[in-house]
């Protein structure tokens, strides 16, 4: 009797005992994980900061020593880098702000309003987020080579204007507003107009935002259609430029790495400032079911 | 009558502008690639073929099925391995304080605002025989991992796996979040040791986020074209040619239009089937 007291004593000592060992091992292993897929990152700035004879000795210098701008200067002298900084940013505002514009509107329509054809139309937008872009790759392509869009901001842009994610996403939203606010600007009087802009969309706000902020992250980092639908040098955005400049050179490790820190430093910052809206849409963006 | 049916005719103005480029950007691309995947479909002209298109890329062409097979391994290889590695973050994660929890979704979730043709570039770059970063932690100098028909994909998977799993770690935590803590102090007084909390309780009620994330991995796994196109073109010995890749070779080098088209319709029903199986086994959700 005495004898298993002690025991079950021990026992809950050694647990004690056991539980901060084992969150001190959790932290280590998750850390070292969390390494793992930061250290390429890290990489990359070490190796544009460079000089560019460190990049090739062994064993691997942890540390720019001592820093140089040499990579991004030559950088900046052989390619268009600034026409397509300026490309990026020109097709990603522009997406964003439409795309947001367009999906808070029809979002707020099948929100809010009754209308003939309401299920059918909403059901095609949710059923066509089933459909890979690949399908409509090839017709988009003869399409904007016939409308004479090709190596065009339009040619880029038109396609990603319309998005049933972010409709279906703004629905979701603006679907947990107060119906009640509706009502009473419209029995105050207020226009159809005026009750979108000075009601849905200040309340509509945190779930614009969200979109927003995905949109241009997702915009700025595309690749598969810039890449097709341009041809043109000086009509690239940064990440069509950088997959052909890796082309051109693809052992200039320095010169590549310096491209790469250019375009991927804005994006990191941006996700610094904004995390909090970040990690929170993600939990908004996947609606199960 | 008509004002039962059309009880709000100003929703139609408001869906206009996003409907206007849906048809014409979406929904009538789709209707003609369908269209063109029976059709003989080149720069200079086209004609009707019926299912010729089909025919040959399922017994003609020698890269079809070698594609589909290569993005199966893909997908086997990347799905479990970084869904293992997000739940097991997740849950190890989980314990601890608020602000440390958002510290590591942070720091997982940051290679995930780069774009995929940077990762593919650091990559390169960290693969390269004589003086990449792997080959020297690893001591096996000069080992041209992405030059090699047996390690080539496994390259591919497991940079995906390393630089992935961000957005996962935050739903997965998100679910474990709202299981209530009732259960696992019922547990504890019946008895149940931790892994048997984790076995009876955790994993049941993570089923449906769990299952939707093996739907979505799959899905994007099968459109894997950023990092192929950049790191292998295909190679070596058409080792790691993917369903997209083949795609835009077929497209945009030979220009058969036609063939291209009718893979990207295959690659439609195979994403489709995913999730239709998805909304299946989701159909009854968990209720707490």
């Amino acid at each position: 009797m005495a004898t298993s007291l002690q025991l079950r004593r021990r026992r809950m000592l050694r647990r004690v005992h056991r539980v901060p060992l084992r969150r001190v091992l959790a932290v280590i292993f998750v850390s070292v994980m969390a390494c793992m897929s930061i250290i390429p990152l890290y990489w990359m700035v070490v190796t544009a900061f460079q000089q560019p004879t460190l990049s090739v000795t062994f064993p691997p210098k942890w540390f720019p020593s001592p820093p140089t701008m040499r990579n991004f200067n030559a950088l900046f002298a052989r390619s268009h880098l600034f026409q397509w900084t300026l490309n990026s940013a020109i097709v990603s505002v522009t997406i964003t702000a439409s795309l947001v514009f367009t999906s808070t509107l029809a979002g707020y329509a099948f929100a809010k309003k009754q209308f003939f054809g309401r299920n059918v139309l909403f059901w095609t937008y949710v059923g066509s987020m089933m459909v890979p872009g690949q399908v409509t790759l090839i017709p988009l392509y003869l399409l904007m080579n016939r409308l004479g869009l090709r190596d065009t901001y339009a040619g880029i842009i038109l396609p990603a204007v319309a998005s049933p994610f972010g409709v279906f996403l703004m629905k979701q939203y603006i679907q947990t507003l107060p119906s009640v606010l509706i009502d009473a600007a419209r029995i105050d009087g207020c226009s159809e107009f005026g009750v979108f802009t000075r009601i849905v969309l200040p309340l509509a706000r945190p779930g614009m935002a969200v979109l927003a902020i995905f949109t241009f992250v997702d915009q700025w980092n595309d690749f598969l259609w810039p890449f097709i639908i341009t041809s043109r040098a000086t009509m690239r955005t940064l990440p069509v430029g950088l997959a052909l400049l890796q082309e051109e050179v693809p052992l200039d490790f320095n010169l590549l790495m310096a491209g790469a820190t250019y375009a991927a430093v804005p994006m990191i910052l941006v996700f610094l400032f904004f995390q909090r809206y970040f990690l929170r849409g993600i939990t908004v963006g996947a609606v199960k079911g | 009558m008509i004002r039962r049916f059309v009880r709000d005719p100003w929703a139609y103005a408001f869906i206009l502008p996003s409907f206007v480029f849906f048809a014409v950007f979406f929904l009538f691309p789709v209707v003609w690639g369908i269209v063109m995947s029976f059709r003989y479909y080149t720069l200079v002209g086209s004609e009707w073929v019926g299912f010729d298109n089909y025919r040959y890329i399922f017994t003609d062409d020698p890269l079809f099925w070698r594609s589909l097979r290569n993005t199966a391994y893909y997908a086997a290889g990347v799905v479990p391995l970084w869904l293992g590695k997000a739940l097991l973050i997740s849950l190890l994660i989980f314990p601890f304080r608020k602000s440390i929890q958002t510290f590591f979704k942070a720091a997982f979730y940051l290679p995930h605002v780069t774009s995929a043709v940077i990762i593919s570039m650091i990559w390169l770059w960290i693969f390269n025989p004589p003086f990449g970063l792997l080959n020297y932690i690893l001591g096996t100098r000069d080992f041209a991992w992405l030059g090699n028909t047996a390690t080539a994909m496994p390259a591919l998977i497991l940079m995906q796996v390393i630089m992935g799993g961000g957005s996962s770690i935050v739903l997965i935590s998100a679910a474990l979040g709202s299981i209530p803590s009732d259960y696992y102090e019922a547990a504890e007084l019946d008895g149940a040791t931790p892994w048997q909390q984790a076995v009876r309780i955790t994993l049941p009620l993570l089923k449906p986020t769990l299952l939707y994330l093996v739907v979505m991995g799959t899905i994007s796994s099968f459109q894997v074209f950023t990092n192929i196109y950049l790191m292998t073109k295909g190679g070596p010995q058409f080792s790691t040619v993917t369903i997209v890749y083949l795609i835009y070779e077929t497209a945009f080098r030979i220009y058969d239009f036609g063939a291209a088209s009718a893979m990207a319709v295959i690659l439609f029903i195979i994403i489709f089937l995913f999730g239709l199986a998805q909304f299946k086994w989701l159909g009854t959700d968990v209720e707490y």
